[in-house]
């Protein structure tokens, strides 16, 4: 008794924890696998996969200390309150991560194809317009059309915007049924979302080496979708705590956390729907 | 580790390695950061020292010129990741939740983590100098194209920023929700000390920017790897969008270093004046405005590499601009010591020689803003003498200066004092007689990054040459005195310094393991 009176009156400070050195051992492993990789030496993917083995182990391992913390009554209050904080600056370092890329199409649009397109001595005759893959690779070329898929998955996506909050509702009314089939019904329109990612990918008429369009195209959308298959797993993890009778009308942190995520790759998506597919 | 043990089991904590690799204690963690920081100052000075001894007669004589180029890049990167960045974090870690009441950093794990994967990246680092092809030697920007043609060492550099990149982000959202969360009660915002206010924006520049950094340096690994043609005009892409997009990253990240740095000067100077700060609103304020202008700078990194003119005016006088808050803060300190009752200990030479070499860097600075003199000053010695007046006698000494000023805290003895001051003198006279002639040396069209120079630059290189030896054998009187002073001395008492009024004085020296387990009452 007295550890939980402890908990609600003082801030939580944790116990020594091996996890974050496990999780810098598997960093080492990924980066020096991918350097092997990159080296072309046979043994890098085996590293990589070592490294990526032992991160799922220290993830899981990390995370269901704190969710065991967390059903212990001990992260309450002011850590509930540091926990949101932490969540939105993550979010934050998100937006500015997938502002460098917006900003390198932004750039090429706008400055790089065009002065490329004036610059007669070294490409005559190249028109410097939107969309290109550059005055050197001169393989034809069709742009990704914004009202086929593209226009489809954004439907997906803001639904399942629309879902994920119909099971915060049911959270905040105490009904656990609402809540089960908001977050299945969200999780599967991520997968299908994923699905018709990965279908536009395989049927594209260009690919990541197509000059600066396939550049900004593949790395915005691949990242976007390396986002959504992150949520995708965040939301699975939150559904089987639900279905575990985690989470209250008061108290549920992991579940916000993760709806804020979704709403935030929703968002970088519906951007990238108008700069790279649309306009 | 399990919860199992209950909260108040971890009051103990596991011995010898153990302790330091499991840590949750935000002193613990900022000594591992403070001790990293140290390492790698001396293994990036030593990096130095080599510059200067093939630079100290013309002609080739140590190292082969890539051999410099690799000095040159891996000296900049050590120095400014693994020495200047981490010390800071680690005055962060040891004193924001000192100084605003906190029971300890927000993330305690988290925290861990930041520092453990410092190690990690500075071990891919390390490891580069052994690779085929060698260390990076495309200079610390990391400019494409020279940089996609490097070899293994170049890739390693990339991950090795991207795990440096991590550990700053999650240091810095730890910190922002710490100084955000956990103040005492009473403690208003502005009632922070100046140094939890320097931190706090830092952080914000910190979580703003480093992931712009991670993006661009993830598009030079696909453009050297993946066929992306980002950086290659070729393929419709463009190098000086990388500049871009670095210095977007990069001028924030100049104030990263020099804030945290302001914010020791505002602690070290009201204590040794004996009077409260000079206009501390302002400060905050000038602070706040240096940081949001930080943004709209970065092309005064490239006058030289084409711009229309309409650009080039506007990024002269937005930099320009930071010359106000920068000299709100300059005046606010000589206020604060206007008719103070001023001592010299240690930590007060260094604040004072801080401002007044500082100045010269920003003044150097305002030069460098206007574009045709830019143009001429582009990559010579005189722009290694200004960013060595900001990050050496702006950060690394106010660092310094911050460590004597805590060590009695932090180790519960007073340092030696005369070997502090000989420390202080050495460092200011060789700092100086370093880089002062590098000012004459690039006005005279000396360019930098090059191993060997024409005759008529001898005599400033052999004396710069002396000073940077003098300068770095000076680093090794710091070792020991630090070294001397957590082996023992007079001990400190609660207060050492009498002029000392923040949080952290009001507290043993050395602290207990746990610093406020009930917050203190601010009025």
């Amino acid at each position: 008794m007295s550890e939980h009176a402890h908990a609600t009156t003082s801030y939580y400070v944790p116990p020594p924890s091996r996890w974050p050195i496990v999780g810098s051992c598997a960093l080492l492993a990924i980066a020096s696998g991918f350097v092997l990789l990159l080296a072309k030496v046979a043994a890098g993917p085996w590293v990589m996969a070592l490294g990526a083995a032992i991160l799922v182990y220290m993830l899981v391992g990390w995370f269901g200390s704190v969710i065991r913390e967390n059903q212990a009554g001990l992260l309450e209050g002011q850590v509930d309150t540091s926990f949101r904080w932490g969540m939105v600056w993550f979010i934050f370092s998100e937006v500015m991560f997938f502002a460098g890329f917006f900003g390198a199409l932004f750039y090429a649009r706008n400055f790089a194809v065009p002065a490329l397109g004036e610059a007669e001595m070294l490409w005559p005759g190249y028109a410097g317009t939107w969309p290109t893959t550059g005055p050197g690779i001169t393989d034809p070329f069709t742009p990704m059309a914004a009202w086929g898929i593209p226009a489809v998955n954004t439907l997906i996506l803001l639904s399942s915007g629309a879902t994920v909050t119909w099971a915060h509702w049911g959270l905040q009314k105490g009904e656990r049924g609402q809540i089960k089939l908001g977050l299945v019904l969200t999780i599967g329109l991520g997968l299908l979302f994923l699905g018709l990612q990965i279908h536009e990918y395989a049927e594209a008429p260009f690919t990541l080496k197509s000059g600066i369009y396939g550049a900004t195209f593949y790395m915005l959308t691949g990242f976007h979708g390396l986002h959504v298959t992150l949520g995708v797993i965040m939301l699975t993890v939150i559904t089987g705590r639900v279905f575990a009778g985690h989470f209250s009308a008061a108290r549920h942190f992991g579940f916000a956390a993760v709806s804020w995520y979704w709403h935030f790759v929703d968002v970088v998506w519906l951007m990238l729907f108008v700069v790279v597919y649309w306009l | 580790m399990d919860i199992a043990l209950a909260p108040h089991a971890h009051d103990e904590h596991p011995h010898g390695l153990m302790r330091w690799l499991t840590t949750t204690n935000h002193k613990d963690i900022g000594t591992l950061y403070l001790w990293f920081s140290l390492s790698m100052f001396l293994f990036a000075g030593a990096l130095a020292m080599v510059i200067r001894a093939e630079l100290f007669q013309p002609g080739l004589q140590l190292v082969d010129p890539m051999q410099f180029n690799r000095l040159t890049s891996m000296h900049g990167l050590i120095m400014i990741f693994g020495a200047i960045m981490p010390a800071f974090v680690g005055f962060a870690n040891w004193q924001v939740p000192l100084m605003i009441g906190a029971p300890d950093m927000a993330f305690p794990r988290l925290n861990n983590w930041s520092f453990w994967l410092l190690p990690v990246a500075a071990t891919l680092l390390l490891a580069s100098f052994f690779v085929p092809g060698g260390a990076l030697a495309a200079g610390w920007t990391m400019y494409p194209p020279l940089f996609i043609q490097g070899g293994i060492a170049y890739d390693m550099t990339i991950l090795a920023v991207h795990v440096l990149g991590l550990s700053s982000i999650m240091g810095a959202i730890n910190i922002i929700t710490t100084i955000l969360n956990l103040r005492a009660p009473g403690m208003t915002l502005m009632k922070m000390p100046l140094f939890v206010w320097t931190w706090l924006i830092t952080a914000y520049l910190l979580v703003a920017v480093m992931p712009v950094l991670a993006s661009v340096i993830t598009m030079l690994l696909t453009d050297r790897h993946f066929g992306t043609h980002f950086f290659n005009a070729a393929g419709g892409g463009d190098p000086v969008m990388f500049q871009h997009i670095f210095w977007f990253f990069g001028h924030p990240e100049v104030y990263i270093m020099i804030l945290p740095a302001f914010g020791i000067i505002s602690t070290i100077i009201p204590t040794f004046a004996r009077k409260k700060l000079f206009g501390y609103t302002s400060m905050v304020y000038a602070v706040a405005s240096i940081a949001l202008l930080s943004f709209i700078v970065w092309a005064h990194h490239m006058f030289t590499t084409g711009m229309p003119v309409a650009g080039q005016l506007f990024f002269m006088y937005s930099t320009m601009l930071i010359a106000i808050p920068t000299g709100v803060k300059v005046f606010n300190w000589v206020a604060t010591i206007w008719r103070g009752s001023i001592t010299f200990e240690t930590p007060m030479l260094f604040a004072i020689t801080v401002v007044c070499l500082f100045t010269i860097g920003g003044f150097s600075g305002l030069v460098l803003a206007l574009v045709p003199v830019d143009i001429q000053l582009q990559d010579t010695y005189y722009v290694v003498a200004h960013f060595h007046y900001v990050l050496f006698s702006g950060a690394a000494m106010s660092i310094m200066g911050g460590v004597y000023y805590w060590l009695p805290k932090w180790t519960g003895h007073r340092y030696d004092e005369t070997l502090g001051k000989w420390h202080f003198w050495l460092t200011t006279i060789a700092f100086n007689l370093t880089f002062f002639p590098m000012h004459f040396l690039g006005l005279a069209g000396m360019p930098r990054r090059i191993p060997d120079y024409a005759l008529q630059f001898a005599d400033f290189n052999m004396i710069a040459s002396l000073g940077g030896f003098v300068l770095g054998a000076a680093q090794l009187l710091f070792v020991y005195v630090v070294v001397k002073c957590i082996r023992g001395g007079e001990p400190a008492g609660e207060r050492p310094w009498d002029g000392a009024d923040t949080l952290e004085w009001t507290l043993p020296s050395p602290p207990p393991y746990h610093s406020f387990t009930t917050p203190p009452k601010i009025d």
